[in-house]
């Protein structure tokens, strides 16, 4: 009794044994609740979708103005906000797309419709993409120097030339009123939370969900509030992108070194000053952090954003998936990652700029950049009207180059994705179907063949083994509410996916990570190729796949696989590269081999760091598990999908999003309490 | 020893300068951390007791100080980790609020000051130096030491002029555009004194400056911080754990345990005439040569003696004439400020000091009483 008290392997193998033999004794049988449980929550998104009714059309209702009918109407408030919220971020995406493209719709709000119609001549006129490409690299120059000004510049011409441009501008757009606005939001949120413990309090949980809420559940109450359309595409992504920068926010604020803050204080810093000058700047790397969270956040929701209306890259590359246009795909994918890398590196450039003051500049100098763009948008502007005369086709390549009619690749990509059909058909097609039959059908209906009871045991027990009482019933809760919707099978099919996921990326993102983290120039390596990798949105990684598995699960295991293991190799590289050099001398003293070492010292030392790291796993997987169901799987992501096209969808979506965070969560309790226990135990927290 | 006997010389520095105002006053300061800090100093009406306060969950950090400090004074603070210096020098600038007591800076009372007034206070009059530096490590030097300056509103131009001065005087110049990580933990102090130093501050709070840093930059720094204080003359409230550091600068000390300031004296009054027995057990390994001015060990002029040309001023620490008083292989006079000789020191008492065990306090103690 006493060693099963203290051995937490012999716990677990005991929870195994039961966990099996409540498999084996109870039969599968609708009516048994040990089975399945009742539905009883199954009303509960049809009370979501008739509150959020009541709130849209009935609370409150105001006298409002109406221009059109010149009368004064009554609308409830939430849909007068929202309204107000839509006009205002519909017009700052319109005004900075329209100064990259051109248009009229500006000019319309400030005029009308007739008025614009009348005279032809009020057009906004688009930049020639010569402009924006020299401009970007100016940029880049003035900020870092060099190497980022040829990078922006190189990044802006692959995307002009390959026919991208105007749907790249439309998500530049996009995301450049997003990502701002979800900086200032999340700072703003932070540091609240960090002056306020009852706001922290409140945003804590809020947060934990929201990191592990699907992308997808946030369209479906977004396009409710605000409708269809970029703005509420850029809605979508500010409530998704602002989650991670408030948490930084708050971790770096909370690092600032009380000494700093009291020498601001000396210095005589008011509160405000206290903050920006001080306690802002000095949580500047944790912050920087969250800016590039966001940014690649606002990436990544380019395509699922483009679900609701937003127009740009997203809805060409889902149109191409669709049609299984890969090398289309692909063009368009790497046009999304080279905007994620231009503009995370220019921020990071622009958040580390110095300034010189013992420079004693003459006027030019200090107006430098300035003169420069002055000369870069004539030569563009002179370039564009050359190419009018020079082009009569009516594609004028110097000024915009048209949709698709730019080069492309698209055939050499299609023949490559031929000839490996081609080529390996047989081979690809074994794999496919011995994947499929072989391994992911059985694991998925020993998935469904749990009993419900089974379930609660092995993850309550887990819980219990691992933090005792209140893991148990934290992961228990979570379970519950899951296992009480309607959803509890899908579920089942979500969990399958990502745990077989999470398995393999473990396995290779701690194998790689170790090999990796042997010496410095390999760690510093693969840090760079994860640092890299992370930059691509998610959806990214099913273009490859389908190229080589077309539709269908293996598809989706192989991309989530993929994903999954960069946080799992990162994570691993890290926690070795943490070790203390003196622990490792101390081992070689005593005269341990290598892998001894590793087994004895490192892995011991780094586990709290990996086990994070797993968990991170746990997130990607289930996000991109939920985004494969764009490629088709049968998962709660699916219903999620489906949701979106229903008429009352909110409820749920929302539901249904909820037991994929709580899966996340679940899980998270677990395998935190574990890697906190860990590193106290080793005394590292 | 009693008390009173340590008091009167105090007394008499204080008469001394009584004609002008404190700069700092303490009237009974207590800082007590806990949630229920001021629960329980109703409930004791105001008598701490650590012990029973620790029962309840509280932390005494200062327990009931008064002191007054004057214009140009050093008044180091000394005592073991936790005894509450750094407590006490929060309160007396106020970066915490102490839970009782008046403290005045100049007259003004700052724990009823407006926000808006302390801030006015901290930019005109105060300057604090950190035992870790917390220097901004997103600004260079010279905006690390211009950063008062721009808080207060001077321009950007007139700021980093001055900025450059300072670094000047701190001896950094031409490493003005280092970051904070670029430079070494002494060079940092520098910048950390620059600082502090920028808005010229009447009052100058030092919260162990130097020992972050290793031994021989810490001689170095101490050597600097002396020259700064000839040339500036500061009120300056100096906290250390280094004993020798304190009896290189102080004016006078402040020997805190447990929060309770034990003994509040002059280097010498409180090696001779420790207040209590903890004050005794603190001073016992400092070298006494360190702390007794050579007057303390001189005899009164015998006309019949012959002594040699050498003449040492009365208010020299013995460790530094002592070699060459043993040089001079005769008795040494002692001048006063005027030249005048006010008695003669022989090499035999010297040496008593120099080599006398520590246990031979008392002996030691009866040859210095006249
Ligand atoms: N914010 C705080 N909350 C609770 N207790 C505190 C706090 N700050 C200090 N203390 C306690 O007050 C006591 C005095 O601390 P203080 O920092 O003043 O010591 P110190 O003399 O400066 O020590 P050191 O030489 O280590 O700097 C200590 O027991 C400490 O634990
Ligand atoms: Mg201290």
């Amino acid at each position: 009794m006493d060693t099963l008290s203290e051995n937490k392997f012999l716990q677990f193998l005991l929870l195994l044994g039961i966990f099996i033999v409540l498999c084996m004794i109870i039969p599968e049988s609708e009516g048994n609740p040990l089975w399945r449980l009742p539905p009883l929550l199954a009303g509960l998104p049809l009370m979501i979708n008739n509150g959020v009714d009541y709130l849209m059309f009935d609370w409150l209702p105001v006298a409002v103005y109406d221009p059109d009918i010149e009368e004064y109407e009554q609308i409830p408030i939430m849909r007068q906000f929202t309204r107000g919220v839509s006009g205002f971020i519909l017009f700052m995406i319109e005004l900075v797309r329209e100064l990259l493209l051109g248009g009229v719709k500006t000019i319309v709000t400030f005029t009308s419709w007739d008025w614009a119609t009348e005279n032809q001549w009020a057009r906004w006129p688009a930049l020639p993409w010569t402009v924006v490409a020299g401009g970007a690299a100016l940029l880049g120059y003035a900020l870092s120097g060099w190497g980022l000004a040829i990078f922006a510049g190189v990044a802006f011409s692959y995307i002009a030339v390959f026919g991208q441009w105007e749907p790249s501008m439309q998500t530049l757009s996009f995301v450049l009123i997003a990502a701002p606005v979800s900086v200032c939001l999340g700072l703003a949120l932070g540091v609240w939370a960090y002056k306020s413990r009852i706001a922290e309090a409140i945003l804590n949980p809020i947060l934990n969900v929201a990191q592990i809420m699907p992308h997808f559940s946030y369209l479906i109450p977004v396009m409710v509030f605000y409708g269809i359309g970029d703005h509420a595409g850029a809605i979508a992504t500010i409530i998704f992108a602002t989650p991670p920068m408030v948490r930084l926010t708050l971790l770096g604020l909370k690092k600032v070194p009380a000494e700093v803050t009291e020498a601001g204080l000396m210095n005589g810093c008011s509160s405000w000053q206290l903050l920006r000058r001080v306690q802002i700047p000095t949580a500047r790397r944790d912050i920087l952090i969250g800016v590039n969270q966001v940014i690649m956040q606002c990436l990544a929701m380019v395509v699922i954003a483009s679900l609701i209306g937003a127009k740009g890259l997203g809805n060409d590359l889902l149109i191409a998936l669709n049609r299984l246009r890969v090398g289309l795909a692909l063009e368009i994918g790497v046009c999304i990652v080279l905007i994620a890398i231009v503009l995370d590196r220019l921020s990071m450039a622009w958040a580390n700029q110095q300034t010189d003051y013992f420079a004693n500049q003459s006027f030019t100098e200090r107006h430098k950049h300035l003169l420069i763009f002055l000369v870069i948008f004539c030569a563009g502007v002179v370039l564009a009207f050359l190419g009018s005369l020079v082009f009569k086709e009516g594609f004028n390549y110097f000024y915009l180059i048209p949709h698709n009619k730019g080069i492309t690749t698209e055939p050499f990509w299609q023949a490559g994705v031929d000839w490996i059909w081609d080529t390996f058909f047989y081979s690809l097609k074994a794999f496919n179907e011995w994947l499929i039959v072989d391994v992911l059908i059985p694991i998925k209906t020993a998935y469904l063949g749990m009993p419900v009871v089974a379930t609660f045991t092995l993850a309550m027990g887990a819980g219990f083994i691992v933090g005792g009482i209140r893991s148990a019933l934290i992961v228990g809760g979570f379970l519950l509410f899951i296992a009480l919707t309607e959803w509890w099978d899908r579920a089942l099919i979500t969990a399958y996916l990502m745990t077989i996921a999470v398995l393999i990326s473990g396995t290779i993102g701690i194998i790689v990570g170790t090999l990796c983290a042997q010496n410095k120039l390999s760690s510093r390596f693969i840090l760079t190729v994860c640092d890299t990798f992370q930059t691509f949105p998610s959806f990214i990684y099913l273009i490859p796949v389908m190229m080589l598995f077309g539709v269908t699960d293996t598809s989706v295991v192989i991309a989530i696989v993929v994903y999954a293991t960069i946080p799992a190799t990162r994570y691993t590289v890290e926690g070795l590269r943490s070790v203390p050099e003196s622990l490792h001398d101390a081992g070689s003293m005593s005269g341990v081999n290598r892998l001894q070492r590793y087994l004895s010292i490192e892995l011991p030392m780094s586990f709290p760091h990996m086990a994070l790291g797993i968990n991170q796993t746990v997130v990607f997987a289930l996000s991109m598990v939920i985004i494969g169901a764009l490629i088709g799987t049968d998962d709660l992501g699916q219903l999620i999908l489906k949701s979106l096209s229903e008429k009352s969808g909110v409820g749920n979506g929302l539901v249904l999003g909820f037991c994929v965070a709580f899966i996340g969560l679940a899980i998270d309790q677990i395998l935190r309490t574990w890697a906190n226990q860990r590193k106290a135990a080793l005394d590292l927290a | 020893m009693s008390t009173e006997e340590s008091t009167t010389p105090s007394t008499q520095t204080t008469t001394s300068a009584n004609s002008t105002q404190p700069v700092i006053r303490c009237e009974s300061v207590y800082k007590i951390f806990g949630d229920n800090a001021k629960r329980m100093m109703r409930e004791t009406g105001g008598v701490v007791d650590a012990g029973k306060f620790e029962e309840a969950g509280c932390i005494v950090g200062v327990n009931n100080a008064s002191f007054e400090v004057y214009p140009g004074e050093l008044l180091i603070i000394m005592g073991l980790s936790g005894s509450g210096k750094s407590t006490l020098l929060r309160c007396i600038s106020r970066l915490t609020d102490a839970t009782a007591g008046e403290i005045f800076i100049e007259g003004q009372d700052i724990l009823t000051m407006k926000n808006k007034q302390l801030i006015e206070l901290r930019r005109s009059k105060m300057g604090m130096v950190f035992q870790s530096f917390a220097l901004l490590p997103h600004k260079t030097v010279l905006e690390n030491i211009a950063f008062p300056l721009q808080v207060k509103g001077e321009s950007t131009k007139d700021s980093i002029e001055r900025a450059k001065q300072m670094t000047e005087l701190v001896g950094l110049a031409g490493r003005e555009n280092y970051f904070p990580r670029q430079l070494s933990g002494g060079q940092q102090q520098r910048v950390g004194i620059a600082r502090s130093l920028a808005i010229e501050p009447d009052i100058w709070f030092l919260d162990e400056p130097f020992s972050a840093l290793d031994p021989l930059i810490r001689k170095e720094m101490q050597d600097e911080f002396l020259r700064l204080q000839g040339v500036l003359s500061k009120t300056i409230l100096f906290v250390t754990h280094d004993f020798d550091e304190a009896l290189r600068l102080a004016d006078r000390i402040a020997i805190m345990k447990d929060g309770v300031i034990e003994q509040l004296d002059t280097p010498a009054n409180i090696v001779l005439n420790p207040a209590t027995e903890y004050v005794r057990k603190f001073t016992e390994e400092v070298p006494r040569e360190k702390v007794l001015r050579i007057d303390t060990v001189m005899d009164p002029v015998d006309p019949a003696e012959s002594v040699s040309d050498l003449k040492v001023p009365q208010d020299a620490l013995i460790a530094t004439v002592a070699e060459s008083v043993l040089n001079a292989g005769k008795p040494v006079s002692v001048v006063n400020d005027n030249g005048q000789i006010v008695g003669t020191v022989h090499a035999t008492k010297v040496i008593k000091i120099l080599f006398g065990s520590r246990s031979d306090n008392q002996t030691s103690d009866q040859v210095e009483q006249p």
